[in-house]
């Protein structure tokens, strides 16, 4: 059979049941075989929206997201959600056409070194440059896409070999000699890590996104169930512990709640699953967490003191490490009572400083009165993409996720335009789900065309605009930090509806909806999703509303303002 | 109610461990055998860490092995601009790295070839001649004017040879960089 036919052999046997992308002339042959593969197919506008509907698919399912992309242009495209997967560890395999053999490094039409632009952002990557390598390819860049730290994978291959004739036999094993990530997590380190959380007067879990990845979040309730410990979820990680659970603090970082904040802060001890310190959390580095020791596990050993030098280092999968420890930290004699001064603290904090905004007088509609309305229009049920900016931050403060992979996010790269095509990829995967992507006018504008996607292939995606007519997380910038002096963030100056979404949403084929009553939203928002087929909600929101509390770029977690 | 280890932090490394483990920065050079799949984009993927990372490469040096589907990449770092084990794990992420080694430098033969161009005149010739002898220093080129030798050697013995042939008139130098393998018989 030709090399592209073994291509869809190996994504069956991957159990590959849809793949997000557009085909070009480096491609053909493998569209060719797709024709007649029985895998589902999702053209897609523009390959961009086709590599975050895998990561989206990927986030939501937690299985590999598949994206296909031509040559040149179409593999340039794909270079945003690449990097993007990267950051944020999501499984996805880029199958990539390239120009035939014979025009390799001549600059022939549509020839870009795909393999050479994406090096420094993916986990592996394979140039095909034998038809007979094809299978074996495939399946070790879905071993490597979904095991260990998970992560992006490219496989390039030249049109020519795509086409040639190969014997194919079925592979059934995966030897990659360099590759043997550490799962279990070494029992020594496990029995110091339960002893410290015993010995430690004030605790912090600090949750990441590794947790979700590795289908953790059960494991992560029992741990925090063994005592009282105070949970907090990176942006990456909300949904992994329940939100409105008691012991849960909100989350961390710069537009994180105080209270996370100040715990950290004070905390003797805090156990690090599955995060990596990013810049956004810690806020000053060298003044994050001064009084605390730290236990770090993560499956990756490169994230260990990478950022913050760990005391107690344990490389493993959160999975297994957490049902250790807990078993660990159950077989000691406790006292739960140490705890007692620091809840009687983080209580303090949490009515002292709950996320509040006041919307009493005006009709004005608050942005972060739209997502309490969506909180209470979904049952909190459901799940929710957004793109970057404030609407994103006021979901992720006023929307209380309860479970893992409810929430999606371009957490590391912070992609504008990852939203929606990442909303219609989690669709695909779960199409009984009720799926919402929160956007703002901003971000929504780099990948609208999705909405044709969703319109023809009846991806029923609800999308709902924070519409405040600015790029509007710069202009908070701008306010802060550079003297209200707003250069370049006003997308509508005149105030003219600019564009109409709404008219632009029936162009696409989708339902156009705009809500100008505060009084009404929930149940004007239910309605919207009670709509059949893709539906875009357009909002007014106050124009010049700022993201509180926050840690300015740079500065130290205690410092938080507003 | 008796507690299991106190408040204190005696269950927790001291930095000093932490140090001792390499998780800070140990001020030493380093050179770190890399064995690697001879697979087209290996030195790239390498070389691309590193410069991502900010990691700073002192000699880097790639040859076979007695087995063809492997290279070994011999490559020197300076311990106290980087911390060394977070160079090692961000090298073996890489799929296609089967084994690195940090090499004691007591445990270790590293060798390095150079050779020197010396722009020489009457007289002079027979001083240089002299100084690489000295050295066991092998000359490969005679000119008119110039000199060209060959030496092999630690690296303080070719900085050495440096320092006393410069000043005759150095036209141009050129040296490998490191290969190392470690004393005894187990395998690098
Ligand atoms: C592709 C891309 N370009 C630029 C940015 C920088 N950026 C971050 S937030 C933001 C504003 C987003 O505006 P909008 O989508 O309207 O959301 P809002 O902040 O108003 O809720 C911009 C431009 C980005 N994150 N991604």
């Amino acid at each position: 059979m030709r090399a592209v036919d073994a291509v869809m052999e190996c994504l069956k046997a991957e159990g590959v049941d849809v793949v997000f992308g557009l085909p070009g002339g480096a491609n053909i042959p493998t569209y060719d075989a797709l024709y007649d593969a029985g895998i589902r197919h999702v053209l897609v506008r523009h390959e961009a929206g086709g590599g975050h509907a895998a990561q989206g698919y990927a986030k939501a399912t937690g299985k590999v997201g598949v994206c296909f992309a031509t040559s040149g242009p179409g593999a340039t495209n794909v270079v945003t959600p690449i990097v993007d997967a990267m950051m944020d560890s999501c499984p996805t395999v880029f199958i990539t056409g390239q120009v035939g053999t014979h025009l390799l490094g001549t600059d022939g039409f549509q020839e870009t070194d795909v393999i050479g632009i994406t090096m420094p952002a993916v986990k592996h990557s394979f140039m095909i440059q034998h038809p007979t390598e094809v299978p074996r390819a495939i399946h070790e860049a879905f071993h490597l896409a979904r095991t260990g730290r998970p992560g992006p994978v490219v496989v390039d291959i030249p049109v020519d070999l795509s086409r040639a004739d190969i014997d194919y036999e079925p592979v059934t094993d995966v030897r990659l000699p360099g590759y043997q990530p550490t799962t279990e997590g070494n029992a020594k380190q496990i029995r110091q890590a339960a002893k410290a959380l015993a010995s430690a007067r004030r605790p912090v879990l600090y949750v990441g996104g590794g947790v979700i990845n590795a289908n953790a979040s059960e494991e992560l309730r029992e741990l925090a169930a063994s005592d009282r410990f105070p949970v907090t979820c990176t942006l990456m990680a909300l949904g992994a512990f329940p939100a409105p659970h008691e012991q849960w603090l909100g989350m961390p970082g710069m537009h994180g709640t105080r209270t996370a904040n100040y715990a950290m802060d004070e905390a003797d001890l805090i156990c690090c699953i599955g995060a990596r310190f990013d810049d956004r959390v810690t806020g000053k580095l060298s003044e994050f967490a001064p009084r605390a020791k730290f236990i770090h596990i993560d499956i990756d050993p490169a994230e260990i003191s990478k950022n913050v030098p760990a005391h107690i280092p344990i490389v493993g999968d959160a999975k297994k490490v957490l049902a250790k420890l807990t078993a660990e930290y159950r077989a000691l004699e406790t006292d739960a009572t140490r705890l007692d001064a620091w809840w009687q603290r983080i209580r303090d904090w949490q009515s002292k400083h709950p996320l509040r905004f006041d919307d009493t007088e005006g009709t004005e509609i608050r942005p972060q009165r739209v997502i309490q309305a969506l909180y209470e229009a979904t049952g909190g049920e459901g799940i929710v993409a957004t793109d970057i900016g404030q609407h994103q931050m006021w979901t992720a403060q006023h929307f209380h996720f309860s479970r893992p992979r409810t929430w999606l996010q371009s957490g590391g790269l912070g992609t504008m335009g990852f939203g929606l095509p990442a909303a219609m990829g989690a669709k695909v995967g779960k199409p009984d789900e009720l799926v919402v992507c929160v956007t703002g006018d901003g971000s929504i504008q780099m990948n609208m065309q999705e909405l044709s996607t969703c319109a023809t292939e009846g991806i029923d995606v609800k999308t709902v605009i924070l519409n405040n007519g600015y790029l509007g997380m710069v202009r908070q910038w701008q306010e802060l930090f550079w003297e209200k002096r707003y250069s370049h963030v006003d997308l509508r100056p005149d105030t003219a509806p600019w564009p109409d979404f709404v008219k632009l949403a029936e162009a696409h084929g989708a339902t156009g909806i705009r809500l100008e009553d505060k009084t009404t939203l929930v149940d004007d928002l239910k309605a919207a999703f009670a709509t059949p087929g893709p539906v875009m909600v357009d909002v007014r929101v106050t124009r010049e509303e700022n993201v509180y509390p926050m840690i300015a770029p740079g500065a130290a977690a205690r410092d938080m303002v507003g | 109610m008796a507690l299991v280890g106190d408040p204190g932090t005696k269950e927790l490394l001291s930095l000093e461990e932490l140090e001792a483990s390499g998780s800070l920065r140990t001020g030493r050079k380093h050179v770190l055998s890399i064995l690697v799949e001879d697979k087209p984009g290996v030195l790239t993927r390498i070389a691309g860490l590193f410069a991502r990372r900010g990691f700073n490469i002192d000699t880097l040096t790639v040859g076979p092995t007695d087995d063809d589907r492997i290279s070994r990449i011999t490559l020197t770092l300076d311990g106290a601009l980087h911390p060394i084990d977070q160079v090692t794990k961000q090298l073996h992420k890489l799929i296609n790295v089967l084994k690195i080694r940090d090499l004691e430098p007591a445990e270790t033969v590293a060798r390095e070839l150079a050779m020197f161009k010396v722009a020489v005149d009457g007289q002079q010739r027979a001083e240089v001649l002299q100084i690489c002898e000295i050295f066991r220093g092998k000359v490969v080129d005679v000119g008119k004017r110039s000199l060209i030798m060959e030496i092999t050697g630690t690296t303080d013995k070719i900085d050495a040879f440096d320092r006393m042939v410069r000043p005759f008139g150095l036209v141009e130098m050129m040296r490998t960089g490191e290969i190392a393998i470690s004393r005894g018989r187990a395998e690098t």
